[in-house]
């Protein structure tokens, strides 16, 4: 049957507009029916010149363009670069300050993870869950806006710590948040968990080794899907994470069905700190003694984090002057992205869609 | 974990064959069929509350007690602006030596909100206010002048 079709290779553009590449993402593939033979991804349809931007700005000015890259986790971008500048200038943000931050970034970590998880339901077919996890997310940016004025490009901190105070009522709606959120988790895990569509689509797509994460570079969800324990907050703990209590989930074989469970888990571990977090919210200062007119002495620094995605690293270069002489950024994205070349060959052309929705790319973060 | 006893094999058997964890989640979305449980917002006929630390449209503030500006001329958000886009007009009062404000112009349409203008203002002249419909039907209808900024946005209002 196949004997006239062997040979007949099929070059398909997917994208850059195509709906399930989460952006303006173009996959060249080359097919053999309906098996994919060779991917070859095409970035760069965003690329806005970020790092290039950071060159001509001040300090304090590029801190609203970090949060432009990866979009639906502004806060955690905003973080990474604070504290990078914060290392250059010798100054630890107070004690207030650290906790109100670790408390924003795991609620901006929930936000990004529940965008993931509707977006990724549709793409395969499950409708229903987008609308809920939207509704959630709704929650979580009506606390940001409360906090910092500001929905999804956040410029929520400062260098040195925050520029605003907690406003009235935010524990509160923080916790009933925590509280119905445990409950709606588990909703999601009725639509989708044991769901036999569901199964059928991502147990054994794209299935990524642990010998392999580790020498692409993989971070995040994905690496921790592969069966290897790694996150920032415990290896490296930053801004006081080392004082909370939480674990860091794994599963062992590495496939699209992990990566969602392992984030879904995240998000329950998420809302473990928020709560430890909440009970210890220090009083105090929440803005260190920075200059006003900032101007590191020369050196470099490279600093990362625990981004939704996995890890992201500044690395910024000072020659004393006003502006950076370079801001480089390590985008989880752009890194988790590189391994599609490889766990994408061979599954069907409906599984490399499974495949990008679990890998999490934000293209202005590939493309910056 | 799962065990492999006869009983269990015919749960799942059964399970399988009735589709019972697809009723289940099923079952979630008809629960979410409440009226009460209805989070649509139906803008533009019911206008959102938006915070109060919301950054929307910038405000030139005027005393309200003579209608003179706040501003003083200082040139700082223009300084602290990442993207350019403020333009103060000053001329240096000859008799009490200060700053008058003569014109002030700010391009919305390359304004990102990012609020450090707003820090930067020592005398809280320049605000971001909490009106969000800012859009024009021109791309010169987005850079406002100082009039413009003391007047705010007039959006239409559309009844219910």
């Amino acid at each position: 049957m196949t004997s006239h079709l062997e040979g007949q290779e099929l070059t398909l553009n997917m994208g850059p507009q195509h709906p399930s590449t989460h952006g303006v993402l173009r996959l060249v593939l080359k097919l053999e029916g309906e098996r994919v033979k060779s991917v070859e991804c095409v970035i760069g349809y965003l690329h806005r010149g970020v790092e290039k931007i950071g060159e001509n700005r001040t300090y304090a000015q590029f801190a609203p363009y970090v949060d432009r890259m990866d979009y639906v986790s502004a806060v955690s971008n905003g973080l990474g670069y604070c504290l990078a500048v914060e290392h250059l200038i010798a100054v630890e943000a107070p004690a207030r300050a650290q906790c109100v931050r670790i408390i924003f970034a795991e609620l901006n970590r929930i936000a990004s993870h529940l965008l993931w998880l509707g977006t990724h339901a549709l793409d395969i077919g499950a409708m229903t869950a987008l609308f809920y996890t939207m509704r959630e997310r709704e929650d979580v940016l009506k606390i940001f806006e409360n906090y910092c004025g500001a929905r999804l490009t956040t410029h929520a901190f400062r260098i040195g710590g925050l520029q605003y105070d907690l406003y009235e009522g935010f524990e509160a709606e923080t916790r009933s948040f925590c509280e119905s959120f445990k409950k709606r988790l588990d909703e999601y895990e009725k639509l989708l968990t044991k769901n036999p569509i569901w199964l059928e689509r991502l147990k054994g797509v794209g299935v990524l080794s642990a010998e392999d994460c580790l020498a692409y570079g993989v971070s995040g969800p994905m690496i921790r899907a592969s069966g290897v324990a790694w996150d920032l907050r415990k290896s490296n703990p930053y801004s006081g994470y080392g004082q909370y209590d939480f674990e860091v989930p794994t599963a062992t074989s590495g496939d699209s069905y992990d990566r969602y469970l392992v984030r879904i888990e995240e998000m329950r571990q998420s809302i473990r700190i928020i709560e430890q977090g909440l009970e210890r919210i220090p009083a105090g200062p929440i803005l260190a003694k920075v200059p006003k007119v900032l101007k590191p002495a020369a050196g470099e620094v490279y600093i990362s984090v625990e981004a939704p995605k996995g890890e992201l690293g500044y690395y910024i270069v000072s020659d004393g002057s006003l502006h950076p002489y370079r801001v480089r950024v390590r985008p989880p994205s752009f890194i988790n992205l590189a391994t599609l070349e490889k766990i994408a060959v061979g599954a069907l052309v409906a599984d490399v869609v499974a495949i990008i929705g679990t890998i999490d790319i934000v293209l202005g973060e590939v493309d910056r | 974990m799962e065990t492999t006893s006869p009983m269990s094999g015919i749960w799942l058997a059964i399970k399988r064959f009735f589709l019972l964890d697809l009723l289940e989640g099923l079952w979630v979305t008809f629960r979410a069929q409440r009226t009460s449980q209805i989070v649509t917002e139906q803008y533009p006929k019911e206008r959102p509350k938006v915070a109060e630390r919301y950054r929307g449209a910038p405000r030139l503030n005027i005393n309200p007690e003579n209608g003179e500006t706040l501003c003083i001329g200082c040139d700082l958000c223009a300084k602290a602006c990442p993207e350019n886009l403020i333009v103060v007009g000053t001329v240096r009062n000859k008799e009490t030596r200060r700053l008058d404000l003569t014109t002030f112009t700010y391009d919305l349409s390359r304004c990102m909100f990012c609020g450090l203008c707003e820090d930067a203002c020592p005398v809280d002249a320049l605000e971001l206010t909490q009106d969000f419909e800012m859009a024009s039907y021109s791309r010169e209808g987005l850079i406002w002048d100082r009039q413009m900024l003391e007047e705010g946005p007039r959006p239409t209002h559309y009844k219910s």
